[in-house]
């Protein structure tokens, strides 16, 4: 029988579609998420102060995406659509973020084998638990794949190496400030500083009330870098 | 549930209620079906015994507004619940306080909060004060057909308007025609009498502790003349609601502080010995 024109197998075209969006993801600038004593720190290089990879979703669910700006954002504005509804017509106790994780998974994967292109992103859900240790973090990738992460987790290009780097400085219940550090060191280096104003900063905490999530400030970012 | 993405022509942008409309049951404030009784009442259709809610206040001062509500909710005749919340907050930096029938303003409220959470996360900054009252309007404009068979829902909307730097009271028909009162207003059964306590009392500038005080002895007047506002319940200790909303949101005023008020009110009253 002979290979028709044209023809890829499906290992090849698979691979060749999870080359492009890992590719695409790399070029981005990474972002991290640290588990702290009070909830989870998220923390990403952004000059921009107002198109934000880091976002609330609910009360005790934070958002983060890195990639293509405008997949990620519309990725995290059908969360908090599923998230209000869900709690509207239920209660707002029903609403966690592994479902969501799920209904994300399911939608990722489902663009990367049947559409054109898969989506350039990487996104991680996040959730402040009741207690400590009770937080939980969903990174899941372009291609549908979730993963489940223990006290920290970082998006997009060179991973490996700024894992590395946050798996140095963790420690368990770490105080704000020193998950801060962490977070930032971890993304920038040895070498480099990055202004408070470069970066994007958020926390979930569970003293927050409700509304768990709270953006950092540039002004407190400092001082929580400098202390 | 599958995550809901919808095309760039079927988008409902950041309103929660056409979201509802376009994933799920549409929201019963919004223009549904109009429910039981449908269009065949006529004249003189009996609206069926639900829990109606009765007196509300809102009182500007100094540093933004005092809402109040008694706590009680009546069916016909009968009391349905002596523990009622009229007062609710509705997000950071303003309240929202109702009168009528008692399901449908409490599902209204729980619409307007989400619609409201809803908007500034979608869009990722707040709606201004005057949006968010016009909102609440269209929210009881598309109730008036319950409204025409005696299932009403009229609320107060107050918050502080971090641009202006001022408290601000929005009051509504049932039609949802939305008025800015000036200073104070009160509705619900027993409005009338609790608004002309507070016409009698309101100055200019009144600090927190005069505006409480003020808003607490026109719920006690509204409770002494209407049949279906709950004044205090020293038995149970069930006192009325009262709230403050100012530059730094909004705030239930503690049980124990409104409790003490009151007992100081009712035996300032009693020592006065006054009949009035």
């Amino acid at each position: 029988m002979s290979i028709p024109f044209g023809y890829v197998s499906p290992e090849q075209a698979m691979k060749d579609r999870a080359d492009f969006a890992r590719k695409n993801v790399a070029k981005g600038r990474p972002l991290v998420a640290v588990v702290y004593d009070d909830g989870v720190l998220l923390c990403a290089e952004n000059p921009s102060r107002s198109l934000h990879k880091i976002s609330e979703i609910y009360d005790r669910i934070a958002f983060a995406g890195v990639g293509k700006y405008n997949e990620f954002d519309t990725l995290r504005t059908a969360g908090v659509r599923m998230a209000d509804v869900k709690g509207y017509q239920y209660s707002r106790e029903d609403v966690d973020a592994r479902s969501l994780a799920n209904a994300y998974a399911q939608h990722l994967g489902q663009i990367f084998t049947h559409e054109m292109k898969p989506l350039e992103v990487e996104i991680l859900v996040a959730e402040v638990g009741y207690e400590p240790g009770a937080d939980q973090m969903f990174h899941i990738l372009y291609d549908g794949t979730v993963v489940d992460e223990q006290h920290f987790s970082v998006l997009g290009g060179d991973a490996d190496t700024i894992s590395e780097r946050l798996k140095a400085r963790f420690h368990d219940a770490m105080p704000k400030a020193d998950a801060v550090k962490a977070a930032v060191a971890a993304l920038a280096g040895d070498e480099r500083r990055p202004a408070p104003a470069e970066l994007e900063a958020a926390v979930l905490a569970r003293t927050n009330g409700r509304r768990a999530f709270r953006r950092i400030e540039p002004a407190e970012l400092e001082s929580l870098l400098g202390s | 549930m599958s995550l809901p993405v919808f095309g760039p022509g079927q988008d409902p942008g950041p309103s929660f209620a056409d979201l509802l409309n376009r994933t799920a049951v549409p929201p019963p404030a919004s223009g549904g079906p109009s429910g039981p009784g449908g269009s065949g009442g006529g004249t003189g259709a009996q609206a069926p015994q639900t829990a109606h809610g009765t007196t509300i206040v809102a009182v500007r001062y100094a540093d933004g507004v005092v809402m109040a509500g008694d706590r009680r909710a009546t069916e016909g005749y009968s009391i349905a619940h002596r523990a009622i919340e009229k007062v609710y907050p509705a997000d950071r930096h303003s309240g929202v306080s109702i009168a009528g029938a008692a399901g449908f303003a409490v599902e209204m409220v729980k619409l307007f909060q989400t619609e409201l959470e809803h908007y500034e996360k979608v869009e990722g900054s707040a709606l201004s004060l005057e949006g968010k009252a016009n909102k609440l309007g269209q929210m009881v404009r598309a109730n008036l057909g319950m409204a025409m068979q005696g299932l009403a829902v009229v609320p107060i909307y107050a918050g502080y308007d971090l641009r202006r730097r001022t408290g601000r009271i929005f009051k509504y028909d049932i039609t949802g025609g939305r008025y800015e009162e000036d200073d104070f207003h009160a509705t619900g059964s027993g409005g009338r009498d609790a608004r002309t306590t507070i016409k009698l009392g309101y100055r200019e500038g009144l600090d927190r502790e005069a505006a409480i005080e003020l808003a607490i002895e026109s719920l006690y007047q509204a409770a002494d003349e209407d049949s279906a506002t709950g004044g205090p319940d020293v038995v149970r200790g069930i006192y009325p609601t009262v709230a403050t909303i100012t530059a730094d949101g909004f705030e239930r005023v503690g049980e124990d502080e409104v409790a003490e008020r009151f007992q100081a009110l009712i035996a300032r009253k009693s020592a006065e010995g006054q009949q009035r």
